[in-house]
Protein backbone atom coordinates (compact mmCIF):
# COMPACT_ATOMS: atom_id res chain seq x y z
CA UNK A 1 0.00 0.00 0.00
CA UNK A 2 2.85 2.31 -0.76
CA UNK A 3 1.43 5.78 -0.76
CA UNK A 4 2.61 7.18 -4.04
CA UNK A 5 2.62 10.75 -2.91
CA UNK A 6 2.67 11.87 0.66
CA UNK A 7 1.42 15.35 1.12
CA UNK A 8 2.52 17.28 4.19
CA UNK A 9 -1.15 17.47 5.16
CA UNK A 10 -1.41 13.67 5.23
CA UNK A 11 1.71 13.52 7.34
CA UNK A 12 0.24 15.91 9.86
CA UNK A 13 -3.09 14.13 10.09
CA UNK A 14 -1.54 10.67 10.54
CA UNK A 15 0.92 12.14 13.01
CA UNK A 16 -1.99 13.53 15.01
CA UNK A 17 -3.83 10.20 14.90
CA UNK A 18 -0.72 8.36 16.10
CA UNK A 19 -0.19 10.86 18.87
CA UNK A 20 -3.79 10.56 20.09
CA UNK A 21 -3.57 6.77 20.25
CA UNK A 22 -0.29 6.83 22.16
CA UNK A 23 -1.50 9.53 24.56
CA UNK A 24 -4.78 7.74 25.33
CA UNK A 25 -2.90 4.54 26.06
CA UNK A 26 -0.31 6.16 28.28
CA UNK A 27 -2.09 8.86 30.30
CA UNK A 28 -3.92 6.53 32.73
CA UNK A 29 -0.79 4.44 33.26
CA UNK A 30 1.48 7.40 33.91
CA UNK A 31 -1.09 8.78 36.35
CA UNK A 32 -0.74 5.64 38.42
CA UNK A 33 3.05 5.90 38.32
CA UNK A 34 2.85 9.55 39.35
CA UNK A 35 0.50 8.71 42.23
CA UNK A 36 2.90 6.08 43.52
CA UNK A 37 5.66 8.70 43.85
CA UNK A 38 3.55 11.25 45.71
CA UNK A 39 4.15 11.87 49.40
CA UNK A 40 1.25 11.00 51.73
CA UNK A 41 0.59 14.69 52.24
CA UNK A 42 0.47 15.34 48.50
CA UNK A 43 -1.89 12.46 47.71
CA UNK A 44 -4.79 14.85 48.05
CA UNK A 45 -3.33 17.15 45.45
CA UNK A 46 -5.04 16.54 42.12
CA UNK A 47 -2.09 17.71 40.02
CA UNK A 48 -1.09 15.11 37.43
CA UNK A 49 2.58 15.07 38.40
CA UNK A 50 3.95 14.89 41.96
CA UNK A 51 5.55 18.13 43.20
CA UNK A 52 7.80 16.15 45.51
CA UNK A 53 8.99 12.70 44.53
CA UNK A 54 9.35 9.96 47.12
CA UNK A 55 10.16 6.25 47.19
CA UNK A 56 8.43 5.81 50.56
CA UNK A 57 5.35 4.09 49.10
CA UNK A 58 7.56 1.46 47.50
CA UNK A 59 9.69 0.89 50.60
CA UNK A 60 6.48 0.58 52.60
CA UNK A 61 4.93 -2.19 50.50
CA UNK A 62 8.19 -4.01 49.80
CA UNK A 63 8.98 -4.26 53.51
CA UNK A 64 5.79 -6.09 54.42
CA UNK A 65 4.87 -9.72 53.88
CA UNK A 66 1.35 -8.46 53.14
CA UNK A 67 2.58 -7.76 49.64
CA UNK A 68 5.78 -9.79 49.19
CA UNK A 69 4.12 -13.11 49.95
CA UNK A 70 1.25 -12.55 47.49
CA UNK A 71 3.81 -11.50 44.88
CA UNK A 72 5.60 -14.82 45.37
CA UNK A 73 2.23 -16.63 45.18
CA UNK A 74 1.36 -14.84 41.94
CA UNK A 75 4.64 -15.81 40.31
CA UNK A 76 4.55 -19.41 41.56
CA UNK A 77 0.89 -20.05 40.78
CA UNK A 78 1.21 -18.34 37.40
CA UNK A 79 4.27 -20.36 36.36
CA UNK A 80 2.91 -23.73 37.47
CA UNK A 81 -0.49 -23.11 35.86
CA UNK A 82 1.18 -22.00 32.64
CA UNK A 83 3.45 -25.03 32.51
CA UNK A 84 0.64 -27.52 33.13
CA UNK A 85 -1.74 -25.78 30.72
CA UNK A 86 0.83 -25.64 27.91
CA UNK A 87 1.75 -29.32 28.29
CA UNK A 88 -1.87 -30.52 28.35
CA UNK A 89 -2.92 -28.13 25.57
CA UNK A 90 0.00 -29.24 23.36
CA UNK A 91 -1.06 -32.86 23.65
CA UNK A 92 -4.67 -32.08 22.80
CA UNK A 93 -3.74 -29.61 20.04
CA UNK A 94 -1.45 -32.16 18.44
CA UNK A 95 -4.31 -34.62 18.34
CA UNK A 96 -6.66 -31.98 16.90
CA UNK A 97 -4.21 -30.87 14.22
CA UNK A 98 -2.76 -34.22 13.20
CA UNK A 99 -4.86 -37.20 14.12
CA UNK A 100 -8.18 -38.47 12.95
CA UNK A 101 -10.46 -39.54 15.76
CA UNK A 102 -14.15 -39.22 16.57
CA UNK A 103 -15.06 -36.58 19.14
CA UNK A 104 -12.72 -33.91 17.78
CA UNK A 105 -15.57 -31.52 17.01
CA UNK A 106 -16.87 -32.02 20.51
CA UNK A 107 -13.49 -31.09 21.98
CA UNK A 108 -13.32 -27.92 19.88
CA UNK A 109 -16.86 -27.02 20.89
CA UNK A 110 -16.13 -27.66 24.54
CA UNK A 111 -13.01 -25.50 24.45
CA UNK A 112 -14.98 -22.70 22.82
CA UNK A 113 -17.67 -23.02 25.47
CA UNK A 114 -15.10 -22.72 28.25
CA UNK A 115 -13.41 -19.74 26.58
CA UNK A 116 -16.65 -17.80 26.99
CA UNK A 117 -17.70 -19.42 30.26
CA UNK A 118 -18.98 -17.01 32.93
CA UNK A 119 -16.47 -17.60 35.72
CA UNK A 120 -18.82 -16.19 38.35
CA UNK A 121 -21.10 -19.19 37.76
CA UNK A 122 -18.33 -21.36 39.21
CA UNK A 123 -17.67 -19.34 42.32
CA UNK A 124 -20.39 -20.76 44.53
CA UNK A 125 -20.08 -24.47 43.61
CA UNK A 126 -16.26 -24.37 43.42
CA UNK A 127 -16.09 -22.64 46.80
CA UNK A 128 -18.14 -25.47 48.25
CA UNK A 129 -16.15 -28.20 46.45
CA UNK A 130 -12.77 -26.71 47.34
CA UNK A 131 -13.72 -26.49 51.01
CA UNK A 132 -14.82 -30.13 51.00
CA UNK A 133 -11.59 -31.27 49.29
CA UNK A 134 -9.28 -29.10 51.38
CA UNK A 135 -8.22 -27.10 48.32
CA UNK A 136 -9.61 -23.82 49.60
CA UNK A 137 -6.86 -21.26 50.26
CA UNK A 138 -4.12 -23.40 48.68
CA UNK A 139 -2.03 -22.90 45.54
CA UNK A 140 -3.68 -25.93 43.97
CA UNK A 141 -7.09 -24.35 44.55
CA UNK A 142 -6.14 -21.58 42.12
CA UNK A 143 -3.91 -23.59 39.78
CA UNK A 144 -6.68 -26.03 38.83
CA UNK A 145 -9.17 -23.40 37.59
CA UNK A 146 -6.36 -21.40 35.92
CA UNK A 147 -5.26 -24.48 33.99
CA UNK A 148 -8.85 -25.21 32.95
CA UNK A 149 -9.34 -21.69 31.63
CA UNK A 150 -5.92 -21.60 30.00
CA UNK A 151 -6.55 -24.80 28.08
CA UNK A 152 -9.06 -23.56 25.46
CA UNK A 153 -6.77 -20.68 24.52
CA UNK A 154 -3.82 -23.06 24.36
CA UNK A 155 -5.64 -25.67 22.29
CA UNK A 156 -6.73 -23.07 19.70
CA UNK A 157 -3.41 -21.28 19.36
CA UNK A 158 -1.36 -24.46 19.35
CA UNK A 159 -3.54 -26.35 16.90
CA UNK A 160 -3.25 -23.37 14.52
CA UNK A 161 0.55 -23.48 14.91
CA UNK A 162 0.71 -27.25 14.63
CA UNK A 163 -1.14 -27.22 11.30
CA UNK A 164 1.74 -25.21 9.82
CA UNK A 165 4.35 -27.80 10.72
CA UNK A 166 5.36 -30.01 7.76
CA UNK A 167 3.91 -33.49 7.97
CA UNK A 168 6.79 -35.12 6.11
CA UNK A 169 9.20 -34.71 8.98
CA UNK A 170 6.97 -36.70 11.24
CA UNK A 171 6.50 -39.37 8.60
CA UNK A 172 10.26 -39.55 8.14
CA UNK A 173 10.69 -40.03 11.87
CA UNK A 174 8.11 -42.83 11.83
CA UNK A 175 9.90 -44.45 8.87
CA UNK A 176 13.06 -44.43 10.92
CA UNK A 177 11.21 -46.42 13.55
CA UNK A 178 9.86 -43.77 15.89
CA UNK A 179 6.51 -44.42 17.55
CA UNK A 180 3.81 -41.74 17.13
CA UNK A 181 4.60 -40.57 20.67
CA UNK A 182 8.31 -40.29 19.91
CA UNK A 183 7.50 -38.49 16.68
CA UNK A 184 5.59 -35.99 18.80
CA UNK A 185 8.23 -35.49 21.46
CA UNK A 186 11.35 -35.51 19.30
CA UNK A 187 10.24 -33.93 16.04
CA UNK A 188 7.09 -31.91 16.40
CA UNK A 189 7.55 -30.46 19.89
CA UNK A 190 10.79 -28.61 19.07
CA UNK A 191 9.23 -27.23 15.87
CA UNK A 192 6.20 -26.16 17.85
CA UNK A 193 8.26 -24.29 20.44
CA UNK A 194 7.41 -20.80 19.11
CA UNK A 195 3.70 -21.54 19.36
CA UNK A 196 4.20 -22.90 22.84
CA UNK A 197 6.02 -19.77 23.92
CA UNK A 198 3.18 -17.62 22.59
CA UNK A 199 0.64 -19.76 24.41
CA UNK A 200 2.64 -19.66 27.61
CA UNK A 201 2.79 -15.87 27.49
CA UNK A 202 -0.95 -15.47 27.00
CA UNK A 203 -1.86 -18.05 29.64
CA UNK A 204 0.54 -16.48 32.13
CA UNK A 205 -0.94 -13.03 31.47
CA UNK A 206 -4.43 -14.38 32.12
CA UNK A 207 -3.36 -15.98 35.43
CA UNK A 208 -1.48 -12.89 36.51
CA UNK A 209 -4.50 -10.74 35.69
CA UNK A 210 -7.11 -12.85 37.44
CA UNK A 211 -8.94 -11.27 40.32
CA UNK A 212 -12.27 -13.07 40.78
CA UNK A 213 -10.88 -16.55 41.53
CA UNK A 214 -8.04 -15.05 43.54
CA UNK A 215 -10.33 -13.27 45.98
CA UNK A 216 -12.90 -16.07 46.07
CA UNK A 217 -10.76 -19.13 46.69
CA UNK A 218 -8.23 -17.66 49.11
CA UNK A 219 -8.56 -16.25 52.60
CA UNK A 220 -5.01 -15.45 53.76
CA UNK A 221 -1.73 -14.29 52.25
CA UNK A 222 -0.52 -17.91 52.16
CA UNK A 223 -2.13 -18.29 48.75
CA UNK A 224 -3.63 -14.90 47.88
CA UNK A 225 -2.20 -13.46 44.68
CA UNK A 226 -0.87 -9.94 44.24
CA UNK A 227 -3.90 -8.32 42.55
CA UNK A 228 -6.16 -9.73 45.26
CA UNK A 229 -3.84 -8.62 48.05
CA UNK A 230 -4.04 -5.00 46.91
CA UNK A 231 -7.77 -5.03 47.59
CA UNK A 232 -6.97 -5.97 51.19
CA UNK A 233 -4.37 -3.26 51.86
CA UNK A 234 -5.09 -1.26 54.96
CA UNK A 235 -3.99 2.26 55.80
CA UNK A 236 -1.78 3.28 58.68
CA UNK A 237 -4.94 4.13 60.56
CA UNK A 238 -8.54 3.13 60.07
CA UNK A 239 -9.32 6.50 58.53
CA UNK A 240 -6.59 6.77 55.94
CA UNK A 241 -7.02 5.16 52.57
CA UNK A 242 -3.67 3.66 51.55
CA UNK A 243 -3.72 5.35 48.15
CA UNK A 244 0.08 5.70 47.82
CA UNK A 245 0.89 2.08 48.69
CA UNK A 246 -1.94 0.81 46.49
CA UNK A 247 -0.64 2.86 43.56
CA UNK A 248 2.89 1.61 44.20
CA UNK A 249 1.70 -2.01 44.38
CA UNK A 250 -0.29 -1.53 41.19
CA UNK A 251 2.83 -0.22 39.47
CA UNK A 252 4.93 -3.12 40.81
CA UNK A 253 2.55 -5.73 39.39
CA UNK A 254 2.02 -3.78 36.16
CA UNK A 255 5.44 -2.60 35.03
CA UNK A 256 7.06 -6.04 34.64
CA UNK A 257 4.03 -7.18 32.65
CA UNK A 258 4.17 -4.13 30.40
CA UNK A 259 7.87 -4.70 29.73
CA UNK A 260 7.11 -8.37 29.11
CA UNK A 261 4.28 -7.53 26.72
CA UNK A 262 6.38 -5.04 24.80
CA UNK A 263 9.28 -7.45 24.59
CA UNK A 264 7.10 -10.26 23.24
CA UNK A 265 4.69 -8.07 21.30
CA UNK A 266 5.11 -9.84 17.97
CA UNK A 267 4.37 -13.21 19.54
CA UNK A 268 1.38 -11.87 21.44
CA UNK A 269 -0.15 -10.27 18.36
CA UNK A 270 0.47 -13.46 16.40
CA UNK A 271 -1.15 -15.53 19.13
CA UNK A 272 -4.18 -13.28 19.53
CA UNK A 273 -4.88 -13.21 15.83
CA UNK A 274 -3.71 -16.66 14.74
CA UNK A 275 -7.13 -18.25 14.96
CA UNK A 276 -9.02 -15.26 13.60
CA UNK A 277 -6.96 -15.13 10.43
CA UNK A 278 -6.00 -18.68 9.67
CA UNK A 279 -9.43 -19.99 10.56
CA UNK B 1 -19.74 -24.00 16.39
CA UNK B 2 -23.07 -25.64 16.94
CA UNK B 3 -21.48 -28.03 19.42
CA UNK B 4 -20.19 -25.07 21.34
CA UNK B 5 -23.63 -23.95 22.38
CA UNK B 6 -24.77 -27.49 23.07
CA UNK B 7 -25.39 -28.19 26.71
CA UNK B 8 -22.56 -28.96 29.04
CA UNK B 9 -24.01 -32.37 29.58
CA UNK B 10 -23.44 -33.14 25.93
CA UNK B 11 -19.76 -32.35 26.16
CA UNK B 12 -19.37 -34.78 29.01
CA UNK B 13 -19.81 -37.63 26.61
CA UNK B 14 -16.46 -36.83 25.07
CA UNK B 15 -14.76 -38.76 27.82
CA UNK B 16 -16.55 -41.93 26.84
CA UNK B 17 -15.57 -42.69 23.26
CA UNK B 18 -18.66 -43.54 21.22
CA UNK B 19 -18.95 -47.30 21.15
CA UNK B 20 -19.03 -47.54 17.37
CA UNK B 21 -16.84 -50.49 16.62
CA UNK B 22 -15.79 -50.60 13.01
CA UNK B 23 -13.99 -53.85 12.46
CA UNK B 24 -12.83 -52.69 9.04
CA UNK B 25 -10.62 -50.02 10.66
CA UNK B 26 -6.99 -50.80 10.08
CA UNK B 27 -4.64 -51.34 12.97
CA UNK B 28 -2.96 -48.00 12.25
CA UNK B 29 -6.24 -46.07 12.20
CA UNK B 30 -7.25 -47.61 15.48
CA UNK B 31 -3.91 -46.78 17.05
CA UNK B 32 -4.32 -43.22 15.78
CA UNK B 33 -7.76 -43.03 17.36
CA UNK B 34 -6.53 -44.33 20.67
CA UNK B 35 -3.59 -41.91 20.66
CA UNK B 36 -5.98 -39.05 19.84
CA UNK B 37 -8.18 -39.85 22.79
CA UNK B 38 -5.23 -40.39 25.09
CA UNK B 39 -3.68 -37.06 24.18
CA UNK B 40 -6.97 -35.22 24.66
CA UNK B 41 -8.02 -36.98 27.83
CA UNK B 42 -6.03 -34.97 30.41
CA UNK B 43 -7.22 -31.65 28.98
CA UNK B 44 -10.80 -32.86 28.76
CA UNK B 45 -10.77 -34.20 32.31
CA UNK B 46 -9.46 -30.92 33.73
CA UNK B 47 -11.95 -28.85 31.74
CA UNK B 48 -14.86 -31.04 32.84
CA UNK B 49 -13.71 -31.14 36.45
CA UNK B 50 -13.59 -27.35 36.62
CA UNK B 51 -16.64 -26.42 34.55
CA UNK B 52 -19.19 -29.12 33.79
CA UNK B 53 -18.96 -30.79 37.17
CA UNK B 54 -19.35 -27.60 39.25
CA UNK B 55 -22.20 -26.45 37.02
CA UNK B 56 -23.95 -29.77 37.60
CA UNK B 57 -23.30 -29.42 41.32
CA UNK B 58 -24.63 -25.84 41.19
CA UNK B 59 -27.87 -27.07 39.65
CA UNK B 60 -28.23 -29.46 42.58
CA UNK B 61 -27.29 -26.80 45.17
CA UNK B 62 -29.69 -24.31 43.61
CA UNK B 63 -32.60 -26.59 44.49
CA UNK B 64 -31.69 -26.63 48.16
CA UNK B 65 -32.04 -24.25 51.04
CA UNK B 66 -28.36 -24.08 51.98
CA UNK B 67 -26.99 -21.28 54.11
CA UNK B 68 -23.49 -21.74 55.52
CA UNK B 69 -24.59 -19.95 58.67
CA UNK B 70 -27.39 -22.48 59.20
CA UNK B 71 -25.78 -25.80 58.22
CA UNK B 72 -28.51 -27.80 60.00
CA UNK B 73 -31.31 -26.28 57.95
CA UNK B 74 -30.24 -27.75 54.59
CA UNK B 75 -33.35 -28.92 52.80
CA UNK B 76 -34.58 -29.62 49.28
CA UNK B 77 -36.88 -26.77 48.29
CA UNK B 78 -37.31 -27.13 44.52
CA UNK B 79 -37.33 -23.92 42.55
CA UNK B 80 -37.83 -21.56 45.50
CA UNK B 81 -34.31 -20.13 45.17
CA UNK B 82 -34.99 -19.23 41.55
CA UNK B 83 -38.30 -17.67 42.53
CA UNK B 84 -36.51 -15.67 45.22
CA UNK B 85 -33.83 -14.41 42.79
CA UNK B 86 -36.23 -13.68 39.94
CA UNK B 87 -38.59 -11.76 42.19
CA UNK B 88 -35.76 -9.71 43.69
CA UNK B 89 -35.24 -6.17 42.39
CA UNK B 90 -31.48 -6.60 43.01
CA UNK B 91 -31.24 -9.28 40.33
CA UNK B 92 -33.12 -7.23 37.73
CA UNK B 93 -31.13 -4.09 38.56
CA UNK B 94 -27.88 -6.05 38.20
CA UNK B 95 -29.02 -7.60 34.94
CA UNK B 96 -30.01 -4.17 33.61
CA UNK B 97 -26.63 -2.69 34.60
CA UNK B 98 -24.77 -5.63 33.06
CA UNK B 99 -26.69 -5.35 29.80
CA UNK B 100 -26.17 -1.56 29.63
CA UNK B 101 -22.45 -1.90 30.30
CA UNK B 102 -22.13 -4.73 27.78
CA UNK B 103 -24.04 -2.96 24.99
CA UNK B 104 -22.31 0.41 25.38
CA UNK B 105 -18.81 -0.87 26.01
CA UNK B 106 -18.93 -3.34 23.13
CA UNK B 107 -20.41 -0.78 20.72
CA UNK B 108 -17.88 1.90 21.66
CA UNK B 109 -15.03 -0.61 21.64
CA UNK B 110 -16.04 -1.77 18.16
CA UNK B 111 -15.96 1.76 16.75
CA UNK B 112 -12.75 2.76 18.53
CA UNK B 113 -11.18 -0.61 17.80
CA UNK B 114 -11.95 -0.14 14.10
CA UNK B 115 -10.39 3.33 14.17
CA UNK B 116 -7.36 1.94 16.00
CA UNK B 117 -7.06 -0.88 13.46
CA UNK B 118 -7.26 1.60 10.57
CA UNK B 119 -4.61 3.79 12.18
CA UNK B 120 -2.34 0.80 12.76
CA UNK B 121 -2.94 -0.42 9.20
CA UNK B 122 -2.71 2.83 7.25
CA UNK B 123 -0.57 5.20 9.19
CA UNK B 124 2.38 6.44 7.17
CA UNK B 125 4.96 6.25 9.94
CA UNK B 126 5.39 5.15 13.53
CA UNK B 127 3.32 2.00 13.05
CA UNK B 128 5.44 0.07 15.54
CA UNK B 129 5.13 2.79 18.16
CA UNK B 130 1.34 2.87 17.83
CA UNK B 131 1.06 -0.89 18.17
CA UNK B 132 3.39 -0.93 21.14
CA UNK B 133 1.40 1.79 22.89
CA UNK B 134 -1.88 0.03 22.13
CA UNK B 135 -0.64 -3.15 23.79
CA UNK B 136 -0.14 -1.37 27.12
CA UNK B 137 -3.81 -1.28 28.14
CA UNK B 138 -4.11 -4.89 26.99
CA UNK B 139 -1.23 -6.02 29.19
CA UNK B 140 -2.05 -4.04 32.29
CA UNK B 141 -3.65 -5.83 35.24
CA UNK B 142 -7.34 -4.83 35.28
CA UNK B 143 -7.34 -4.28 39.03
CA UNK B 144 -4.33 -1.97 38.83
CA UNK B 145 -5.92 0.06 36.04
CA UNK B 146 -9.21 0.20 37.96
CA UNK B 147 -7.47 1.75 40.98
CA UNK B 148 -5.95 4.33 38.66
CA UNK B 149 -9.40 5.27 37.37
CA UNK B 150 -10.86 5.32 40.86
CA UNK B 151 -8.26 7.77 42.16
CA UNK B 152 -8.45 9.82 38.98
CA UNK B 153 -12.18 10.35 39.61
CA UNK B 154 -11.94 10.94 43.39
CA UNK B 155 -12.81 14.59 44.13
CA UNK B 156 -9.89 16.59 45.47
CA UNK B 157 -7.46 13.87 44.51
CA UNK B 158 -7.73 13.01 40.85
CA UNK B 159 -6.87 14.88 37.69
CA UNK B 160 -10.06 13.82 35.94
CA UNK B 161 -12.26 14.85 38.88
CA UNK B 162 -10.45 18.19 38.94
CA UNK B 163 -11.15 18.62 35.24
CA UNK B 164 -14.86 17.91 35.82
CA UNK B 165 -15.60 20.31 38.72
CA UNK B 166 -14.81 17.74 41.42
CA UNK B 167 -18.11 15.95 41.02
CA UNK B 168 -18.22 12.75 43.04
CA UNK B 169 -19.04 10.77 39.90
CA UNK B 170 -18.57 7.36 41.46
CA UNK B 171 -21.40 7.93 43.91
CA UNK B 172 -24.04 8.55 41.27
CA UNK B 173 -25.48 5.56 39.47
CA UNK B 174 -25.48 6.86 35.91
CA UNK B 175 -22.11 8.62 36.11
CA UNK B 176 -20.48 5.69 37.88
CA UNK B 177 -21.69 3.35 35.14
CA UNK B 178 -20.25 5.76 32.56
CA UNK B 179 -16.87 5.62 34.36
CA UNK B 180 -17.04 1.81 34.47
CA UNK B 181 -17.76 1.74 30.73
CA UNK B 182 -14.82 4.12 30.15
CA UNK B 183 -12.49 1.81 32.11
CA UNK B 184 -13.75 -1.22 30.17
CA UNK B 185 -13.38 0.51 26.82
CA UNK B 186 -9.85 1.70 27.60
CA UNK B 187 -8.75 -1.77 28.61
CA UNK B 188 -10.37 -3.76 25.79
CA UNK B 189 -10.09 -1.52 22.72
CA UNK B 190 -6.55 -2.75 21.90
CA UNK B 191 -7.72 -6.37 21.82
CA UNK B 192 -10.57 -5.42 19.49
CA UNK B 193 -8.18 -3.33 17.39
CA UNK B 194 -5.71 -6.18 17.00
CA UNK B 195 -8.37 -8.68 15.97
CA UNK B 196 -9.82 -6.20 13.46
CA UNK B 197 -6.34 -5.40 12.17
CA UNK B 198 -5.89 -9.06 11.38
CA UNK B 199 -9.15 -8.98 9.41
CA UNK B 200 -8.19 -5.71 7.75
CA UNK B 201 -4.94 -7.13 6.43
CA UNK B 202 -6.95 -9.69 4.45
CA UNK B 203 -8.80 -7.01 2.47
CA UNK B 204 -7.18 -6.80 -0.93
CA UNK B 205 -5.51 -3.53 -1.87
CA UNK B 206 -6.24 -4.09 -5.56
CA UNK B 207 -9.96 -4.03 -4.87
CA UNK B 208 -9.55 -0.76 -3.02
CA UNK B 209 -7.53 0.74 -5.85
CA UNK B 210 -10.02 -0.43 -8.46
CA UNK B 211 -12.85 1.20 -6.51
CA UNK B 212 -10.80 4.35 -6.18
CA UNK B 213 -10.26 4.48 -9.92
CA UNK B 214 -14.01 4.04 -10.38
CA UNK B 215 -14.50 7.14 -8.25
CA UNK B 216 -15.59 5.67 -4.91
CA UNK B 217 -15.00 7.95 -1.96
CA UNK B 218 -12.98 6.79 1.04
CA UNK B 219 -16.19 6.32 3.03
CA UNK B 220 -17.83 4.30 0.22
CA UNK B 221 -14.76 2.10 -0.05
CA UNK B 222 -14.85 1.51 3.69
CA UNK B 223 -18.55 0.63 3.90
CA UNK B 224 -18.89 -1.22 0.58
CA UNK B 225 -15.59 -3.12 0.44
CA UNK B 226 -13.72 -3.16 3.71
CA UNK B 227 -16.60 -3.82 6.09
CA UNK B 228 -18.27 -6.66 4.16
CA UNK B 229 -14.94 -8.42 3.65
CA UNK B 230 -14.14 -8.04 7.32
CA UNK B 231 -17.44 -9.45 8.51
CA UNK B 232 -16.03 -12.75 9.81
CA UNK B 233 -13.28 -11.01 11.80
CA UNK B 234 -15.78 -8.51 13.19
CA UNK B 235 -18.17 -11.26 14.27
CA UNK B 236 -15.49 -13.23 16.08
CA UNK B 237 -14.30 -10.13 17.87
CA UNK B 238 -17.86 -9.08 18.76
CA UNK B 239 -18.84 -12.48 20.10
CA UNK B 240 -15.84 -12.70 22.37
CA UNK B 241 -16.04 -9.12 23.54
CA UNK B 242 -19.76 -9.41 24.29
CA UNK B 243 -19.45 -12.58 26.34
CA UNK B 244 -16.36 -11.22 28.07
CA UNK B 245 -18.04 -7.94 28.88
CA UNK B 246 -21.10 -9.72 30.26
CA UNK B 247 -18.87 -11.26 32.94
CA UNK B 248 -17.54 -7.85 34.06
CA UNK B 249 -16.36 -8.00 37.66
CA UNK B 250 -12.90 -6.55 38.41
CA UNK B 251 -13.57 -2.97 37.31
CA UNK B 252 -16.87 -2.70 39.20
CA UNK B 253 -15.50 -4.37 42.32
CA UNK B 254 -12.70 -1.81 42.57
CA UNK B 255 -14.50 1.28 41.27
CA UNK B 256 -17.78 1.11 43.20
CA UNK B 257 -17.98 -2.37 44.78
CA UNK B 258 -21.48 -2.42 43.33
CA UNK B 259 -22.74 0.45 45.48
CA UNK B 260 -25.61 2.70 44.33
CA UNK B 261 -27.08 0.12 42.01
CA UNK B 262 -23.92 -0.32 39.90
CA UNK B 263 -23.40 -4.02 40.61
CA UNK B 264 -23.27 -6.40 37.64
CA UNK B 265 -24.66 -9.92 37.86
CA UNK B 266 -21.15 -11.16 38.66
CA UNK B 267 -20.80 -8.65 41.49
CA UNK B 268 -24.09 -9.59 43.14
CA UNK B 269 -23.21 -13.27 42.72
CA UNK B 270 -19.97 -12.65 44.56
CA UNK B 271 -21.56 -10.54 47.30
CA UNK B 272 -24.27 -13.11 47.84
CA UNK B 273 -21.72 -15.84 48.44
CA UNK B 274 -19.33 -13.96 50.70
CA UNK B 275 -21.68 -11.63 52.52
CA UNK B 276 -24.84 -13.70 52.75
CA UNK B 277 -23.07 -17.11 52.66
CA UNK B 278 -26.11 -18.52 50.91
CA UNK B 279 -25.01 -21.37 48.64
CA UNK B 280 -28.53 -22.11 47.45
CA UNK B 281 -29.31 -18.58 46.24
CA UNK B 282 -25.74 -18.16 44.95
CA UNK B 283 -26.06 -21.31 42.86
CA UNK B 284 -29.40 -20.17 41.46
CA UNK B 285 -27.70 -16.89 40.40
CA UNK B 286 -24.86 -18.92 38.83
CA UNK B 287 -27.26 -20.98 36.77
CA UNK B 288 -29.24 -17.91 35.67
CA UNK B 289 -26.02 -16.20 34.52
CA UNK B 290 -25.03 -19.35 32.71
CA UNK B 291 -28.40 -19.37 30.92
CA UNK B 292 -27.97 -15.68 29.96
CA UNK B 293 -24.55 -16.39 28.41
CA UNK B 294 -26.03 -19.35 26.57
CA UNK B 295 -28.78 -17.11 25.16
CA UNK B 296 -26.27 -14.48 24.01
CA UNK B 297 -24.11 -17.10 22.29
CA UNK B 298 -27.19 -18.65 20.69
CA UNK B 299 -28.43 -15.30 19.37
CA UNK B 300 -25.03 -14.50 17.90
CA UNK B 301 -24.80 -17.82 16.14
CA UNK B 302 -28.42 -17.69 14.95
CA UNK B 303 -28.00 -14.13 13.75
CA UNK B 304 -24.75 -14.70 11.94
CA UNK B 305 -25.28 -18.19 10.65
CA UNK B 306 -22.40 -19.69 8.79
CA UNK B 307 -20.14 -16.73 9.43
CA UNK B 308 -19.84 -17.85 13.03
CA UNK B 309 -16.44 -19.11 14.05
CA UNK B 310 -15.72 -22.80 13.86
CA UNK B 311 -12.16 -23.55 14.72
CA UNK B 312 -11.14 -19.92 14.73
CA UNK B 313 -11.05 -18.02 17.94
CA UNK B 314 -9.31 -15.10 19.51
CA UNK B 315 -9.06 -15.13 23.24
CA UNK B 316 -10.59 -13.53 26.21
Amino acid sequence: MAAVTTTPRQKVSWGTANFVVVALALIPVLWMVSLSFKTPAAILDPSYLPKQWTWSNYSQILSTSQFIRPLVNSIGIGLISTLVAVVLASMAAYAVARLRFPGKGLLIGMALLIAVFPQIALITPMFSIERALGLFNTWAGLIIPYVAFGLPLGIYILSAFFREIPWELEKAAKMDGATPFQAFMKVIAPLAAPGMVTTAILVFLACWNDFLFAISFTSTTSSRTAPASIAYFSGSSQFTVPTGPIAAAAVVITIPIIIFVLFFQRRIVAGLTSGAVKG
Amino acid sequence: MSEAVGTVAASETIEEPPGRRKPQLSEGARAERRLGWMLCAPAVIVMIAVTAFPVGYAIYLSLERYNLELPKAVKFIGFSNYAAVLSSPYWWQALKVTVIITVFSVAITLVLGMILALVMHRTLFGRGTVRTAALIPYGIVTVAAAYGWQYAWTPGQGYLAAAFNNNAVLTSEVKAIAVIILAEVWKTTPFMGLLLLAGLSLVSEDLQKAAKVDGATAWQRFTKITLPLMKPAILVALLFRTLDSFRIFDNIYILTAGANGTGSVSVIGYHNLFNALNLGIGSAISILIFICVGIIAFLFIKGFGTAAPGTDIGNR
